[in-house]
């Protein structure tokens, strides 16, 4: 299907595609489609691994030059912090390359314990004036298919133990969220679809055979993300998360509290501690006006 | 010598030899001083170099931006060498990534060659080193960890340190 459906997808023309890849002879699968920018699945290993291309085609109804001056700043945004989040335990003093904006980076011990390394995806070619990304592959569903995967048994044992994976999976969602804090970054778009659950044994590229809660919650799509390490910013991002789990999952809402629990409490969120509680205290006040601070007054 | 298509680039395969134990460096670097044109090929001081992967992640980047016509140095070869470093500092690129005086082990590679066998042969008659099979393995034993942590200013140097490397690499010149 996949040879069928590239093929096809290229002259099919949803937009025309960059340099190189109008030219390749690797097969392009559409994954998904945003308001801004299409996903294909193809390869960038010599290897034969699968990866993830993500294109910002042209908007023709935008003049030229802005347009080309926003697909650069968003690609770019996007970029810049997969690959610092990518260099956490690594780059020595926490510099990013081609960074211009001085950004405000997070103290020393609100450093991420152990860092997101591994649970961003890898950035492996780009170019920002064609507008295009290359990023490794995550393998397994997203976290909003894994639960939705998961149906309640029947008998009380069963129910019983999907509630503590459920729980299980809430604490590592909190964890992960806490450490891309901890690291100074606001995802800016968290729900339950930017995140891949990706089984521990990450080879097997056939994970839909079961409907285990286990793996490696792994985050994605940082096009709306931005570098910031106030409270304020850190409790919108969960307020976001907060309402997108309630409306995606109305059936497992009452567990979301398991997320904030380990978020501020949890030894690898790296949020833990007096930071956290102050995020938590600032959501209670996102909670009772929404995500945009009042400009009145 | 081992010929590499990457992906999405089929029509700029590369030709990719090893040497270790070099013993004429500094004639190899005059040939390129001097502009000879038999000589170009990219020549990379194999001891900062940290996986294929890396080498690969350099040479896509120079290849592409041939293509797009946004070359900074004099060819794709050249380019080769400035792309693996994280800054835009042309001279000091070619002094950490490049074949200098004291290189040991040498990593050579040309891009689109019409005649490969030309270039084995030519390669091998050049440099006066031991032919060594291009795998992470082998480059591994060669990596200068010092040189390394210096040029992209990291703490680790191993496998967990490719992605971010690579990642320079892609974002170099934003």
């Amino acid at each position: 299907m996949a040879d069928a459906a590239s093929s096809s997808a290229r002259v099919n023309a949803l937009h025309k595609f960059p340099p190189p890849f109008d030219t390749s002879d690797e097969s392009f699968e559409l994954i998904a489609q945003g308001a801004e920018s299409l996903l294909y699945r193809t390869t960038f290993s010599t290897t034969g691994q699968p990866a993830a291309l993500k294109v910002r085609p042209e908007k023709k109804w935008r003049h030229p030059i802005l347009d080309k001056r926003l697909t650069r700043a968003r690609i770019l945004a996007e970029a810049r912090v997969l690959v610092k989040l990518s260099g956490e335990g690594i780059a020595a003093g926490g510099s990013t390359p081609g960074k211009r904006a001085k950004v405000k980076q997070p103290k020393e011990g609100e450093k991420g314990v152990a860092g997101l390394r591994g649970f961003v995806p890898a950035v492996l070619a780009l170019d920002w004036e064609r507008g295009w990304m290359m990023t490794e592959w995550v393998y397994g569903r997203t976290v909003k298919q894994a639960i939705h995967d998961t149906q309640a048994g029947r008998r009380a044992v069963e129910r019983e133990q999907r509630l503590q994976d459920l729980k299980e999976l809430l604490r590592r969602i909190g964890e992960v969220v806490g450490k891309l804090h901890a690291s100074g970054v606001i995802h800016g778009d968290l729900t339950t679809s930017n995140m891949m659950l990706r089984p521990y044994d990450a080879t097997t590229p056939d994970p839909t055979s079961t409907d285990s809660l286990d793996g490696d919650v792994v985050l994605i799509d940082f096009g709306l993300s931005t570098q910031s390490v106030s409270d304020e910013d850190r409790a919108v991002d969960l307020y976001v998360l907060e309402r997108a789990f309630g409306s995606t999952h109305p059936r497992e809402e009452d567990l979301f509290p398991e997320v904030l629990t380990a978020y501020a409490e949890n030894e690898g969120s790296g949020m833990n501690g007096k930071v956290g509680k102050l995020v938590l205290r600032k959501l209670e006040d996102v909670r009772m006006r929404g995500r945009k601070k009042s400009m009145v007054g | 010598m081992e010929t590499i298509t990457l992906p999405h680039l089929p029509q700029f395969p590369l030709q990719v030899v090893l040497f270790s134990e070099v013993k004429n460096a500094d004639f190899l670097r005059q040939q390129l001083l001097d502009g000879n044109t038999d000589f170009e090929y990219a020549f990379l001081d194999a001891a900062v170099i940290l996986s294929r992967e890396h080498v690969f992640a350099a040479c896509f980047r120079a290849i592409n931006d041939t293509l797009q016509s946004r070359l900074k140095s004099k060819n794709v070869h050249s380019e080769i060498v400035f792309a693996l470093s994280p800054n835009n500092n042309i001279s000091e690129s070619f002094r950490r990534f490049g074949v200098s005086d004291t290189t040991k082990d040498l990593l050579a590679i040309k891009v689109a060659s019409r005649d490969a066998v030309h270039t084995e042969t030519h390669l091998k008659e050049s440099v006066q080193g031991t032919v060594v099979p291009f795998t992470d393995e082998v480059l591994a034993g060669m990596t200068d960890e010092a040189c390394l942590r210096k040029a992209y200013k990291i703490d680790v140097v191993g496998n967990e340190a490719d992605a971010y490397v690579v990642g320079m690499i892609a974002l170099k010149g934003s």
